[in-house]
């Protein structure tokens, strides 16, 4: 494990952080002791755990300011963390520092009919947002898997995404502005209820930050109206590069489908049991692929679907029949995570993204490692944004067995670059994958990527040591990578 | 790639390691197509057409990569071969935009409240910093987190940063069909009606008014453009070149008149008429206002109050008033490190409000 030794009695700083921050919130707002202090140690991703010095739950903006400003002051890091759903360790806490809870911040402060636009608190969920306008035939697009316990403030340190971005975008293209508290204890806005602003584009910049740039106090997002109807088909394939490519001959037919995923048979034999969706557990992929609009639309769009899917090679297509049908086929899909955690002690979901022509040369080639490293990984894909999400499931308890786990993530994302994609599509950098950030950036970006942080922080105290890995961190990295052999994929084309 | 294909490359890197080292400003043009926009550039000119071409081009990836000198119109063509399209509807004014003006002034046509911005689409970036340092952030795939998005920061940074010298844009199919709807009705109920429509699922993809006339255009399937025309009322038109003109700022409506200044209003979009003197033309669901005022000071004032900001677009009356909405104070900090960050030795214009 990853974990970090814990000390056994309170530290000097310790002691003096949780008296400064009990000096500023009331008692109730301050947790110092280990019993307190543990439920916050990780995030969604248990395989890194640290204890904070101190964890605070302001409940207003004034005390958002006041805690960071004295933590400015006392050169002490801070870590803001709204829901914990993250999976690549980007809200697990600072040894030495504080972690900012936004758990309070769960308002919702406006809804503009009018508009189509809603202010809200950073700890809001993203589901509750939906639901809150749902009677105005509105709703906010992204749609994270987790999205019924993870917060907007979360989704816009990552820049969530979810089963319907290639159409509806992702965090960034459906928030319009957010309201910041500095390091420094400054309030500024980025963005507002206008298309744009006067300056460069820092809003674009603060999505997908990782909660480094500064803590967000409000969030204004956009609402779109719902579409009259959705359906979705469900197609067989017996063959994992065949369905890979009837995802670029969707694409190719001039349909933008509202969501177009993929999940290999061992996903959708591991799914089933536990949804219940219906899926064809004979077929080696299967895709499923959505149309929403008027119910002419839909009707018309669905039909062009699975013409073009049956051309692409599809053995077997199923339209569903009603809104409880689709719901069901997507149960699978949004439940895959939960049931590899029912199927395996431990599992470790990737994140990677490569081009949608390579989507059936990854699947392959997670094949080959899953006899190389003798383990399993189940796949579900986005596959309309070629986000993949390889599960690969172990036992964290088993020493062994957590290496080869994490070797074969690295390997996965390795290849990820090697094919023309990135390391994290949609869960972010964190922790996690700050090794790989070695691989998909040169030193020269890489310290470009820090001078956006001190642009924004310039004493590196927001959420350091994350996302951007520093120039001693790659080395150690490139050093670990020689020593374990040969360069890897010799046999592919380099991009 | 070859070596002869960098020569272009080498050679804009060769001119700013040389003005990094000599501290001479650079002013960065190509096709001079928006040379009107922004604060009044000057330095040594470094035109960037040379560095040009489609670098890759994939329908069934949905997106385009291209160099900086590359012709608008030559980009367009290429998708338009594959019933693909730039759906944020950049303008070309004079037909000599280039690719990388696109992104570095982050300008988008009519489509844009519907379809997304530029940085709404850009999804890698090459930048050529202000060391001469050559920097490729995102990529050309549609989801990335690993590390900050440059990408769409420098997206309308108007070369602040410097050199886009390469950008990955995601491409969208074209429409399958077309409608024009038009209304006649007040600036005020126009505003209302727009803002009601934007909350229902139509598939409205621009919209104009201008004296006394809302025209509508409808993109999308066949069959829900027949059901909106039912939903909707008014009347089918021909408005095509309506709104080529607009996309291109060809419409009379953007000639200079004597004594006023062409002002770009952006404001949330169902704000009420702000009752400013002068001939007004609204796009994008009300959200952005042009106007020939005769009072610019008074015009941002109201904008800004109004939860807006205000830029002068075609400065006919030169006054004492800044070209962009000054920013905040903390803004305007981080737009200076930014500045300092990337350009250290002050080789590129600060042509964005800094």
């Amino acid at each position: 494990m990853n974990a970090i030794a814990e000390p056994q009695h309170f530290t000097d700083l310790q002691d003096q952080v949780a008296q400064a921050m009990l000096a500023l919130l009331p008692a109730h707002c301050v947790l110092y002791k280990t019993e307190d202090t543990t439920p916050y140690e990780c995030d969604g991703l248990s395989m890194f755990r640290q204890k904070p010095l101190v964890v605070v739950l302001p409940e207003t903006e004034a005390q958002v300011i006041a805690v960071l400003k004295c933590c400015h002051a006392m050169n002490v890091p801070v870590v803001a963390r709204g829901a914990g759903t993250g999976l690549s360790g980007g809200a697990m806490p600072h040894g030495q520092g504080v972690l900012l809870g936004l758990a309070k911040f769960n308002k919702i402060i406006n809804i503009d009919q009018l508009s189509r636009t809603a202010i809200v608190q950073p700890g809001v969920r993203n589901l509750a947002i939906s639901e809150a306008v749902a009677h105005l035939g509105l709703y906010y697009a992204p749609d994270p898997s987790s999205q019924i316990a993870c917060t907007i403030g979360g989704n816009v340190a990552e820049n969530s995404g979810g089963v319907h971005c290639l159409k509806y975008g992702l965090t960034v293209h459906n928030v319009m502005r957010v309201r910041v508290v500095t390091m420094q204890g400054e309030v500024v806005e980025f963005g507002s209820a206008a298309l744009d602003s006067p300056g460069i584009d820092l809003l674009a910049v603060f999505i997908g930050s990782e909660g480094m740039l500064g803590v967000v106090t409000e969030v204004t997002v956009k609402l779109v109206p719902k579409p009259q109807v959705q359906q979705v088909v469900m197609a067989s394939f017996d063959d994992v590069e065949v369905a890979g490519n009837a995802v670029a001959a969707v694409i190719a037919a001039g349909i933008i489908p509202a969501g177009l995923e993929m999940m290999d048979q061992a996903a959708s034999r591991m799914v089933e049991p536990f949804a219940k969706a219906g899926y064809d557990l004979d077929a080696a992929a299967i895709l499923l692929c959505e149309s929403d609009g008027t119910p002419e639309e839909v009707a018309a769009e669905i039909a062009q679907m699975r013409e073009v899917l049956q051309a692409a090679g599809s053995t077997h297509c199923v339209v569903s029949q009603s809104e409880a049908e689709r719901q069901r086929f997507w149960a699978g899909r949004k439940n895959a995570f939960p049931a590899a955690g029912r199927v395996s002690p431990d599992y470790y979901c990737m994140d990677g993204t490569i081009p949608r022509k390579q989507i059936g040369t990854m699947l392959k080639a997670i094949m080959a490692m899953e006899i190389k490293y003798d383990m399993r990984c189940p796949n579900v894909f986005h596959a309309g944004d070629g986000n993949l999400h390889p599960l690969i499931l172990f036992n964290a308890n088993d020493p062994d067995e957590l290496r080869r786990a994490e070797d074969f993530g690295a390997e996965i994302l390795e290849l990820c670059v090697t094919l023309g994609g990135n390391i994290t599509g949609e869960h972010g950098v964190g922790i996690e994958k700050i090794n790989q950030m070695c691989s998909q950036y040169a030193p020269a970006e890489r310290e470009a990527f820090f001078a956006v942080k001190r642009a924004f922080d310039p004493a590196m105290l927001l959420n350091p040591e994350k996302a951007i890995p520093s120039l001693h961190r790659c080395a150690e990295y490139g050093r670990m990578m020689v020593s374990g052999g040969n360069v890897k994929f010799a046999e592919l084309e380099r991009l | 790639m070859s070596e002869p294909m960098n020569d272009s490359l080498n050679q804009l890197q060769a001119r700013v390691i040389d003005a990094a080292a000599s501290k001479t400003l650079l002013n960065i043009t190509a096709g001079q197509s928006k040379s009107f926009y922004g604060q009044p550039r000057s330095g040594e000119v470094l035109d960037v057409r040379s560095h040009s071409g489609i670098v890759s081009y994939e329908p069934t990836e949905l997106v385009i990569t291209a160099k900086c000198g590359t012709p608008l119109v030559d980009i367009e063509a290429a998708l338009a071969e594959h019933d693909q399209s730039l759906a944020f509807e950049p303008p070309n004014y004079n037909g000599y935009a280039t690719f990388g003006g696109m992104v570095a002034a982050g300008l988008s046509g009519p489509s844009r409240a519907a379809a997304g911005s530029v940085r709404d689409f850009v999804l890698g970036t090459q930048l050529l910093d202000g060391r001469g340092q050559l920097l490729n952030f995102g990529g050309v795939v549609m989801k990335n987190v690993a590390g900050y998005d440059v990408s769409r920061l420098l997206a309308g940074s108007m070369g602040a940063l410097g050199i886009i010298t390469q950008a990955s844009v995601k491409v969208w199919p074209v429409a399958k069909a077309t409608a024009y709807l038009r209304f006649e009705l007040s600036l005020t109920d126009a505003i209302a009606q727009l803002n009601r429509w934007g909350g229902k699922p139509l598939p409205i993809n621009a919209n104009c008014f201008h004296q006394g006339v809302l025209t509508v255009r409808l993109c999308g399937a066949q069959a829900a453009i027949d059901a909106a025309i039912k939903t909707m009322g008014g009347s089918l038109t021909q408005a095509s070149e309506l709104f080529t003109s607009l996309r291109h700022q060809t419409h009379d409506f953007f000639k200079p008149q004597a004594g006023r200044t062409l002002v770009r209003l952006s404001l949330p979009s169902a704000v009420a008429p702000l009752g400013i003197d002068g001939e007004a033309l609204i796009e994008w669901g009300g959200a952005v206002r042009w106007i020939h005022t005769l009072d610019v000071a008074s015009t941002r004032a109201k904008t800004v109050a109004a939860g807006g900001h205000a830029t002068v677009w075609r400065n006919v009356e030169a006054g004492t008033e800044s070209v962009f909405t000054p920013l905040d104070a903390v803004s305007a900090m981080i737009h200076r490190r930014l500045k300092t960050e990337y350009d250290p030795h002050q080789v590129f214009n600060r042509s964005v409000s800094l």
